[in-house]
């Protein structure tokens, strides 16, 4: 089978990571089984729930859908890029703030779609977070508290600006 | 499974044994007032981090050396007769490991005399065969490569179909599944000829599918005789044993994890024949196995909510006094009684009204669908469809408000065993806080927007779970510098049970939460506990956990008193302090000074659960108001806002307590107007086995949910004072669309879900017209 294989390099959470690909595979299955990042989730692998976003170039996209040798070169980061050195992200600290998840498994997901929202849009309207994460499903239903976080992630991040600002100036 | 477990604790039979630890003597109730500084507030969930950062470890995740992935090859049929099995292309693919089928699979026991390989098929979905291969990719290739020689049988996939004479038998004794069940209070017939009033309809329900996000399934490890599972579970002790038994080996031979799950609600109460399929390839292979099942396999063959019909007849006086309640329920259990089944769907009819005459029949009947099996509040919430849609219109008809029709007929006892209630105020607190927070007094609609139209409807329930029960165990251990970790075999199925369950360890021993560590899900790691269902973890194994805190703070005093030269009469521990009485809180003492001077020796606490109460009956309650706007030329329903008040005791986490509420009112949207899985009757086949056509709700489909709380500790139902409230907020959400829908356009809907083809055809069809005449 290993002629059937493409050399790929996959650019994932600032590191580099060279693999020998088969061309049908997602990058889903690669970023789970052979990169072992498991937080990106598996729930429909067609692009119906949301489950596997990931950021890819700075958008929100499903890694279902992706191939993975398609995404050579591409800046890719998964739910395990956001936390540096034990400190979360301000939308996972929205996330615990809002208890914005029962389960669990569509957080990741949920995550990397309003991280990709505020990364562009940085103070977003209610009708702009609830757009981001129409394409997350949520089966235990935690949407109402999933928007809460939304808006407490815009000021958590805000915040967190101001007080890198007055850092940089001294 | 739940019902049994729920049963056992409402005739108030305890396992005796349970008395036998820390329970004991001293344990009394929290007062309903009491000041607690632990239990009662709304503390972030213990395992946020890691479920935030994507580090929690679901049974999908384990990731080892040598894994293999595994798939299942599912019948196409609905029924037919495998004749062969050629596996042989399949095994010699590259890059598999091991294949099973009913050529060669041991001839394993499963549910209905059959066994793990049947070689009659039942269903779409059921298993045929499974390959264990290098990556999922490669499994789904050598399932390609198995040939399969199938006899199609005719089949019924009907509920209606499969009772009418000579319909296809799906097991060869008839399509009766189980002993019908009856139950009859007073002389249903007389009451009805007492009634001015009677509400006669037939009422059905569709199929809803989980769609946990997370599939079902394992990853299998052999350590020589030794079976791991890594299951998405919501009862490990329950899968231990039954694959234990599956398998011919000892429990102790076999461990069962589950630390996070994405999702259950009901339908992993039990070992799936994937389980056992899993072990066996793993031990084939000589490798690590996991086999979780892709989204169609979920939806085909991993459980559903059976669909009902319910013939029902309400009679009631002109001032309202119910005079008889009858129904007789039909609802289909797939091809299998799987086990965890439980739906109960006329208890709703049996206990939410005081009504001396009742009579009650249900029947289960086979289909060659999936199996259905236990999704919550099972039964109370396909029930609750046909009763509080029957008692709004019976409102109307008496020129009621069907609030005040509800309160007529409104009952603090549990007419079935002739006992009261443990609190039996509950629901009419509920009715209180719900009506008043949503203005349901004085509603005044809005005029009308083109072709919008404004309407509010109301639901009760009640729900038989909830209230927890023996047995169940917890263990406590102190560590030498005074942190605290809570060991117990119970499971957290996303409800937050770690994090409200040891807030009330904390409390107990007095100690801040931050102290406490919990590990749970584990059969070689901790106690028995029972199955996560029934709404019944947080009020099983509270009271365990707050007994085996007793038991710890209990020596952990003595330690004290030795060390401190006082007596033990004189201390008490606060805020991770040893207090003296009569000093100042600033000479407390650290826990960490006592459990450190006794080390190595280490404090361990024991507690087990007490009986329920032997002569009330714990119930919780709930209603629900909500307000729609139906578009009259699209027959587009829009909830606008749902108020919802439960009864579930002591609110231990009001942020949990709130994210139960919206979710199960959230899941209760989609079953009353997008979920449905439709079955082709001319093939048998399933039509939207995905997340594409099986329209669960996304975050534009929600409003704003109220959770109006109720907060009333039930002191008697258990020493912590608190009830379920897992499942409860689903149960209305259904019927009090439908009312409100009435109420909006005067068209009343008998069957869910409450599509826009229906409406549109009940608003064509003029019904609209006579149901307001």
């Amino acid at each position: 089978m290993e002629t059937d294989r493409l050399p790929a390099v996959l650019h994932v959470n600032g590191d580099e990571h060279p693999l020998l690909l088969e061309p049908r595979r997602t990058l889903l299955d690669v970023l789970r089984e052979d990169l072992l990042l498991t937080g990106t989730k598996k729930v429909c692998d067609m692009g119906d729930c949301g489950a596997c976003t990931v950021l890819v170039d700075g958008n929100a996209m499903y890694s279902c859908l992706l191939l993975a040798v398609d995404c050579e070169d591409r800046s890719i980061t998964t739910i395990e890029g956001l936390a540096r050195d034990g400190r979360l992200d301000p939308v996972q600290q929205a996330f615990i703030a809002a208890d914005a998840f029962q389960c669990g498994f569509c957080t990741p997901g949920q995550i990397m779609s309003l991280r990709g929202l505020l990364d562009v849009t940085p103070a977003p309207s209610d009708a702009q977070i609830e757009r981001a994460i129409t394409g997350n499903l949520c089966r235990c239903g935690a949407y109402r508290h999933i928007l809460d976080a939304g808006r407490l992630a815009i000021t958590l991040e805000a915040a967190q600006r101001e007080k890198n600002d007055v850092h940089a100036a001294r | 499974m739940s019902t049994l477990h729920v049963d056992h604790l409402s005739s108030g039979e305890g396992d005796e044994d349970a008395y036998r630890l820390a329970e004991a003597e001293s344990m009394t109730p929290w007062e309903t007032h009491a000041t607690l500084d632990v239990v009662g507030h709304g503390h972030a969930r213990l395992e946020g981090p890691e479920k935030v950062t994507g580090n929690a470890r679901y049974a999908y995740d384990v990731r080892l050396p040598g894994q293999l992935y595994a798939k299942v090859l599912r019948s196409p049929h609905p029924h037919a007769r495998v004749k062969r099995v050629d596996t042989s292309r399949a095994t010699a693919l590259p890059g598999v490991h091991a294949v099973i089928s009913g050529e060669d699979a041991p001839e394993i026991p499963f549910y209905e005399n059959t066994v793990l390989f049947e070689r009659t098929v039942r269903y779409q979905g059921d298993e045929v065969a499974a390959v264990a291969a290098e990556t999922e990719d490669i499994a789904a290739d050598a399932l390609r490569l198995i040939g399969v020689e199938y006899e199609p049988l005719p089949f019924v996939v009907d509920l209606e179909a499969a009772l009418r004479p000579g319909a296809p038998n799906v097991h060869a004794d008839g399509n009766v599944a189980g002993e019908p069940k009856e139950y009859e209070r007073g002389d249903v017939e007389a009451g009805l000829r007492e009634a001015d009033e009677v509400i006669e309809h037939m009422f059905t329900t569709q199929v809803a599918l989980h769609n946990c996000l997370e599939p079902h399934g394992c990853t299998a490890i052999w350590d020589g005789d030794q079976l791991t599972l890594w299951e998405s579970t919501q009862s490990v002790f329950t899968v231990r044993e039954q694959v234990a038994e599956k398998l011919d080996l000892p429990e102790h031979h076999v461990r069962v994890i589950k630390h996070h799950m994405g999702g259950g609600f009901g339908s992993k109460q039990i070992a799936w024949k994937q389980s056992v399929i899993a072990a066996l390839l793993a031990r084939r292979a000589s490798r690590p196995v996991q086999l979780m099942l892709d989204r169609e396999a979920e939806n085909l063959a991993a459980g559903n909510r059976n669909p009902t019909q319910q013939r029902v007849r309400i009679g009631a006086k002109r001032d309202g006094t119910l005079t008889a309640i009858d129904v007789r329920i039909h609802q289909a259990v797939g091809a299998y009684m799987v086990g965890g089944e439980g739906s109960n769907t006329t208890g709703i009819y049996q206990g939410l009204y005081r009504c001396p005459n009742v009579r009650t029949e249900q029947i289960g009947v086979f289909i060659n669908t999936g199996p259905a099996v236990a999704f919550r509040a099972p039964g109370y919430v396909e029930g609750a469809f046909g009763l509080e849609t029957a008692m709004d219109e019976l409102a109307r008809r008496l020129e009621m408000d069907p609030l005040d029709l509800r309160l007529k007929n409104y009952t603090g006892e549990d007419q079935v065993e002739g006992k009261p209630y443990t609190l039996p105020d509950g629901l009419r607190h509920c009715y209180d806080r719900a009506t008043r927070a949503f203005g349901w007094r004085g509603y005044e609609r809005p005029p009308n927007n083109g072709a919008k139209r404004r309407g509010v409807g109301i639901a009760a329930h009640s729900w038989m779970g909830g209230s927890g029960h023996p047995p169940g165990y917890a263990w406590i251990k102190l560590n030498t510098d005074g942190s605290v970790e809570i060991i117990t075999g119970t499971q957290d199925i996303g409800t937050g049970a770690r994090t409200g369950l040891a807030q009330v360890a904390a409390e107990e021993l007095g100690v801040p939460l931050d102290q406490v560590a919990f590990h749970l899900g584990d059969t070689a790691n901790g106690p028995y506990a029972p199955a996560s269902a029934g709404s019944a973890t947080q009020a099983t194994i509270g009271p365990a956990l707050r007994a085996a805190a007793l038991d710890a703070k209990r020596q952990l005093l003595e330690a004290a008193a030795q060390f401190l030269e006082e007596p033990v009469a004189r201390l008490s521990v606060g805020d991770g302090k040893i207090h003296v009485e009569g000093e100042p809180d600033e000479r407390a003492t650290p826990i960490a000074a006592v459990t450190g001077s006794i080390a190595p020796h280490m404090i361990q606490g024991q507690g087990a659960r007490g009986p329920n109460p032997k002569d009330k009956t714990v119930r919780t309650f709930g209603v629900q108001c909500v307000e729609v706007e139906v578009d009259v030329e699209t027959g587009e329903v829009t909830v606008l806002r749902v108020v919802a008040a439960h009864d579930c005791g002591r609110i231990i986490n009001p942020k949990l307590v709130d994210s139960q509420v919206i979710g199960g009112v959230t899941q209760g949207i989609g079953y009353a107007l997008t979920e449905e899985r439709v079955v082709d009757a001319a093939s048998g086949i399933v039509l939207n086995a995905n997340l594409e056509e099986y329209k669960v709700p996304t975050v534009s489909d929600i409003p704003p949910i109220q959770n109006a709380h109720v907060d009333m500790p039930d002191p008697e139902a258990n020493t912590t004072g608190a009830k379920g409230i897992g499942e409860p907020p689903v149960i209305p959400t259904a019927p009090a669309i439908g009312n409100a829908i009435y109420d909006a356009v005067g068209i009343r809907l008998h069957d869910l879900p409450l599509s826009r083809p229906r409406l549109l055809m009940a608003m064509e069809s003029g019904k609209g017209e006579e149901a307001r005449a």
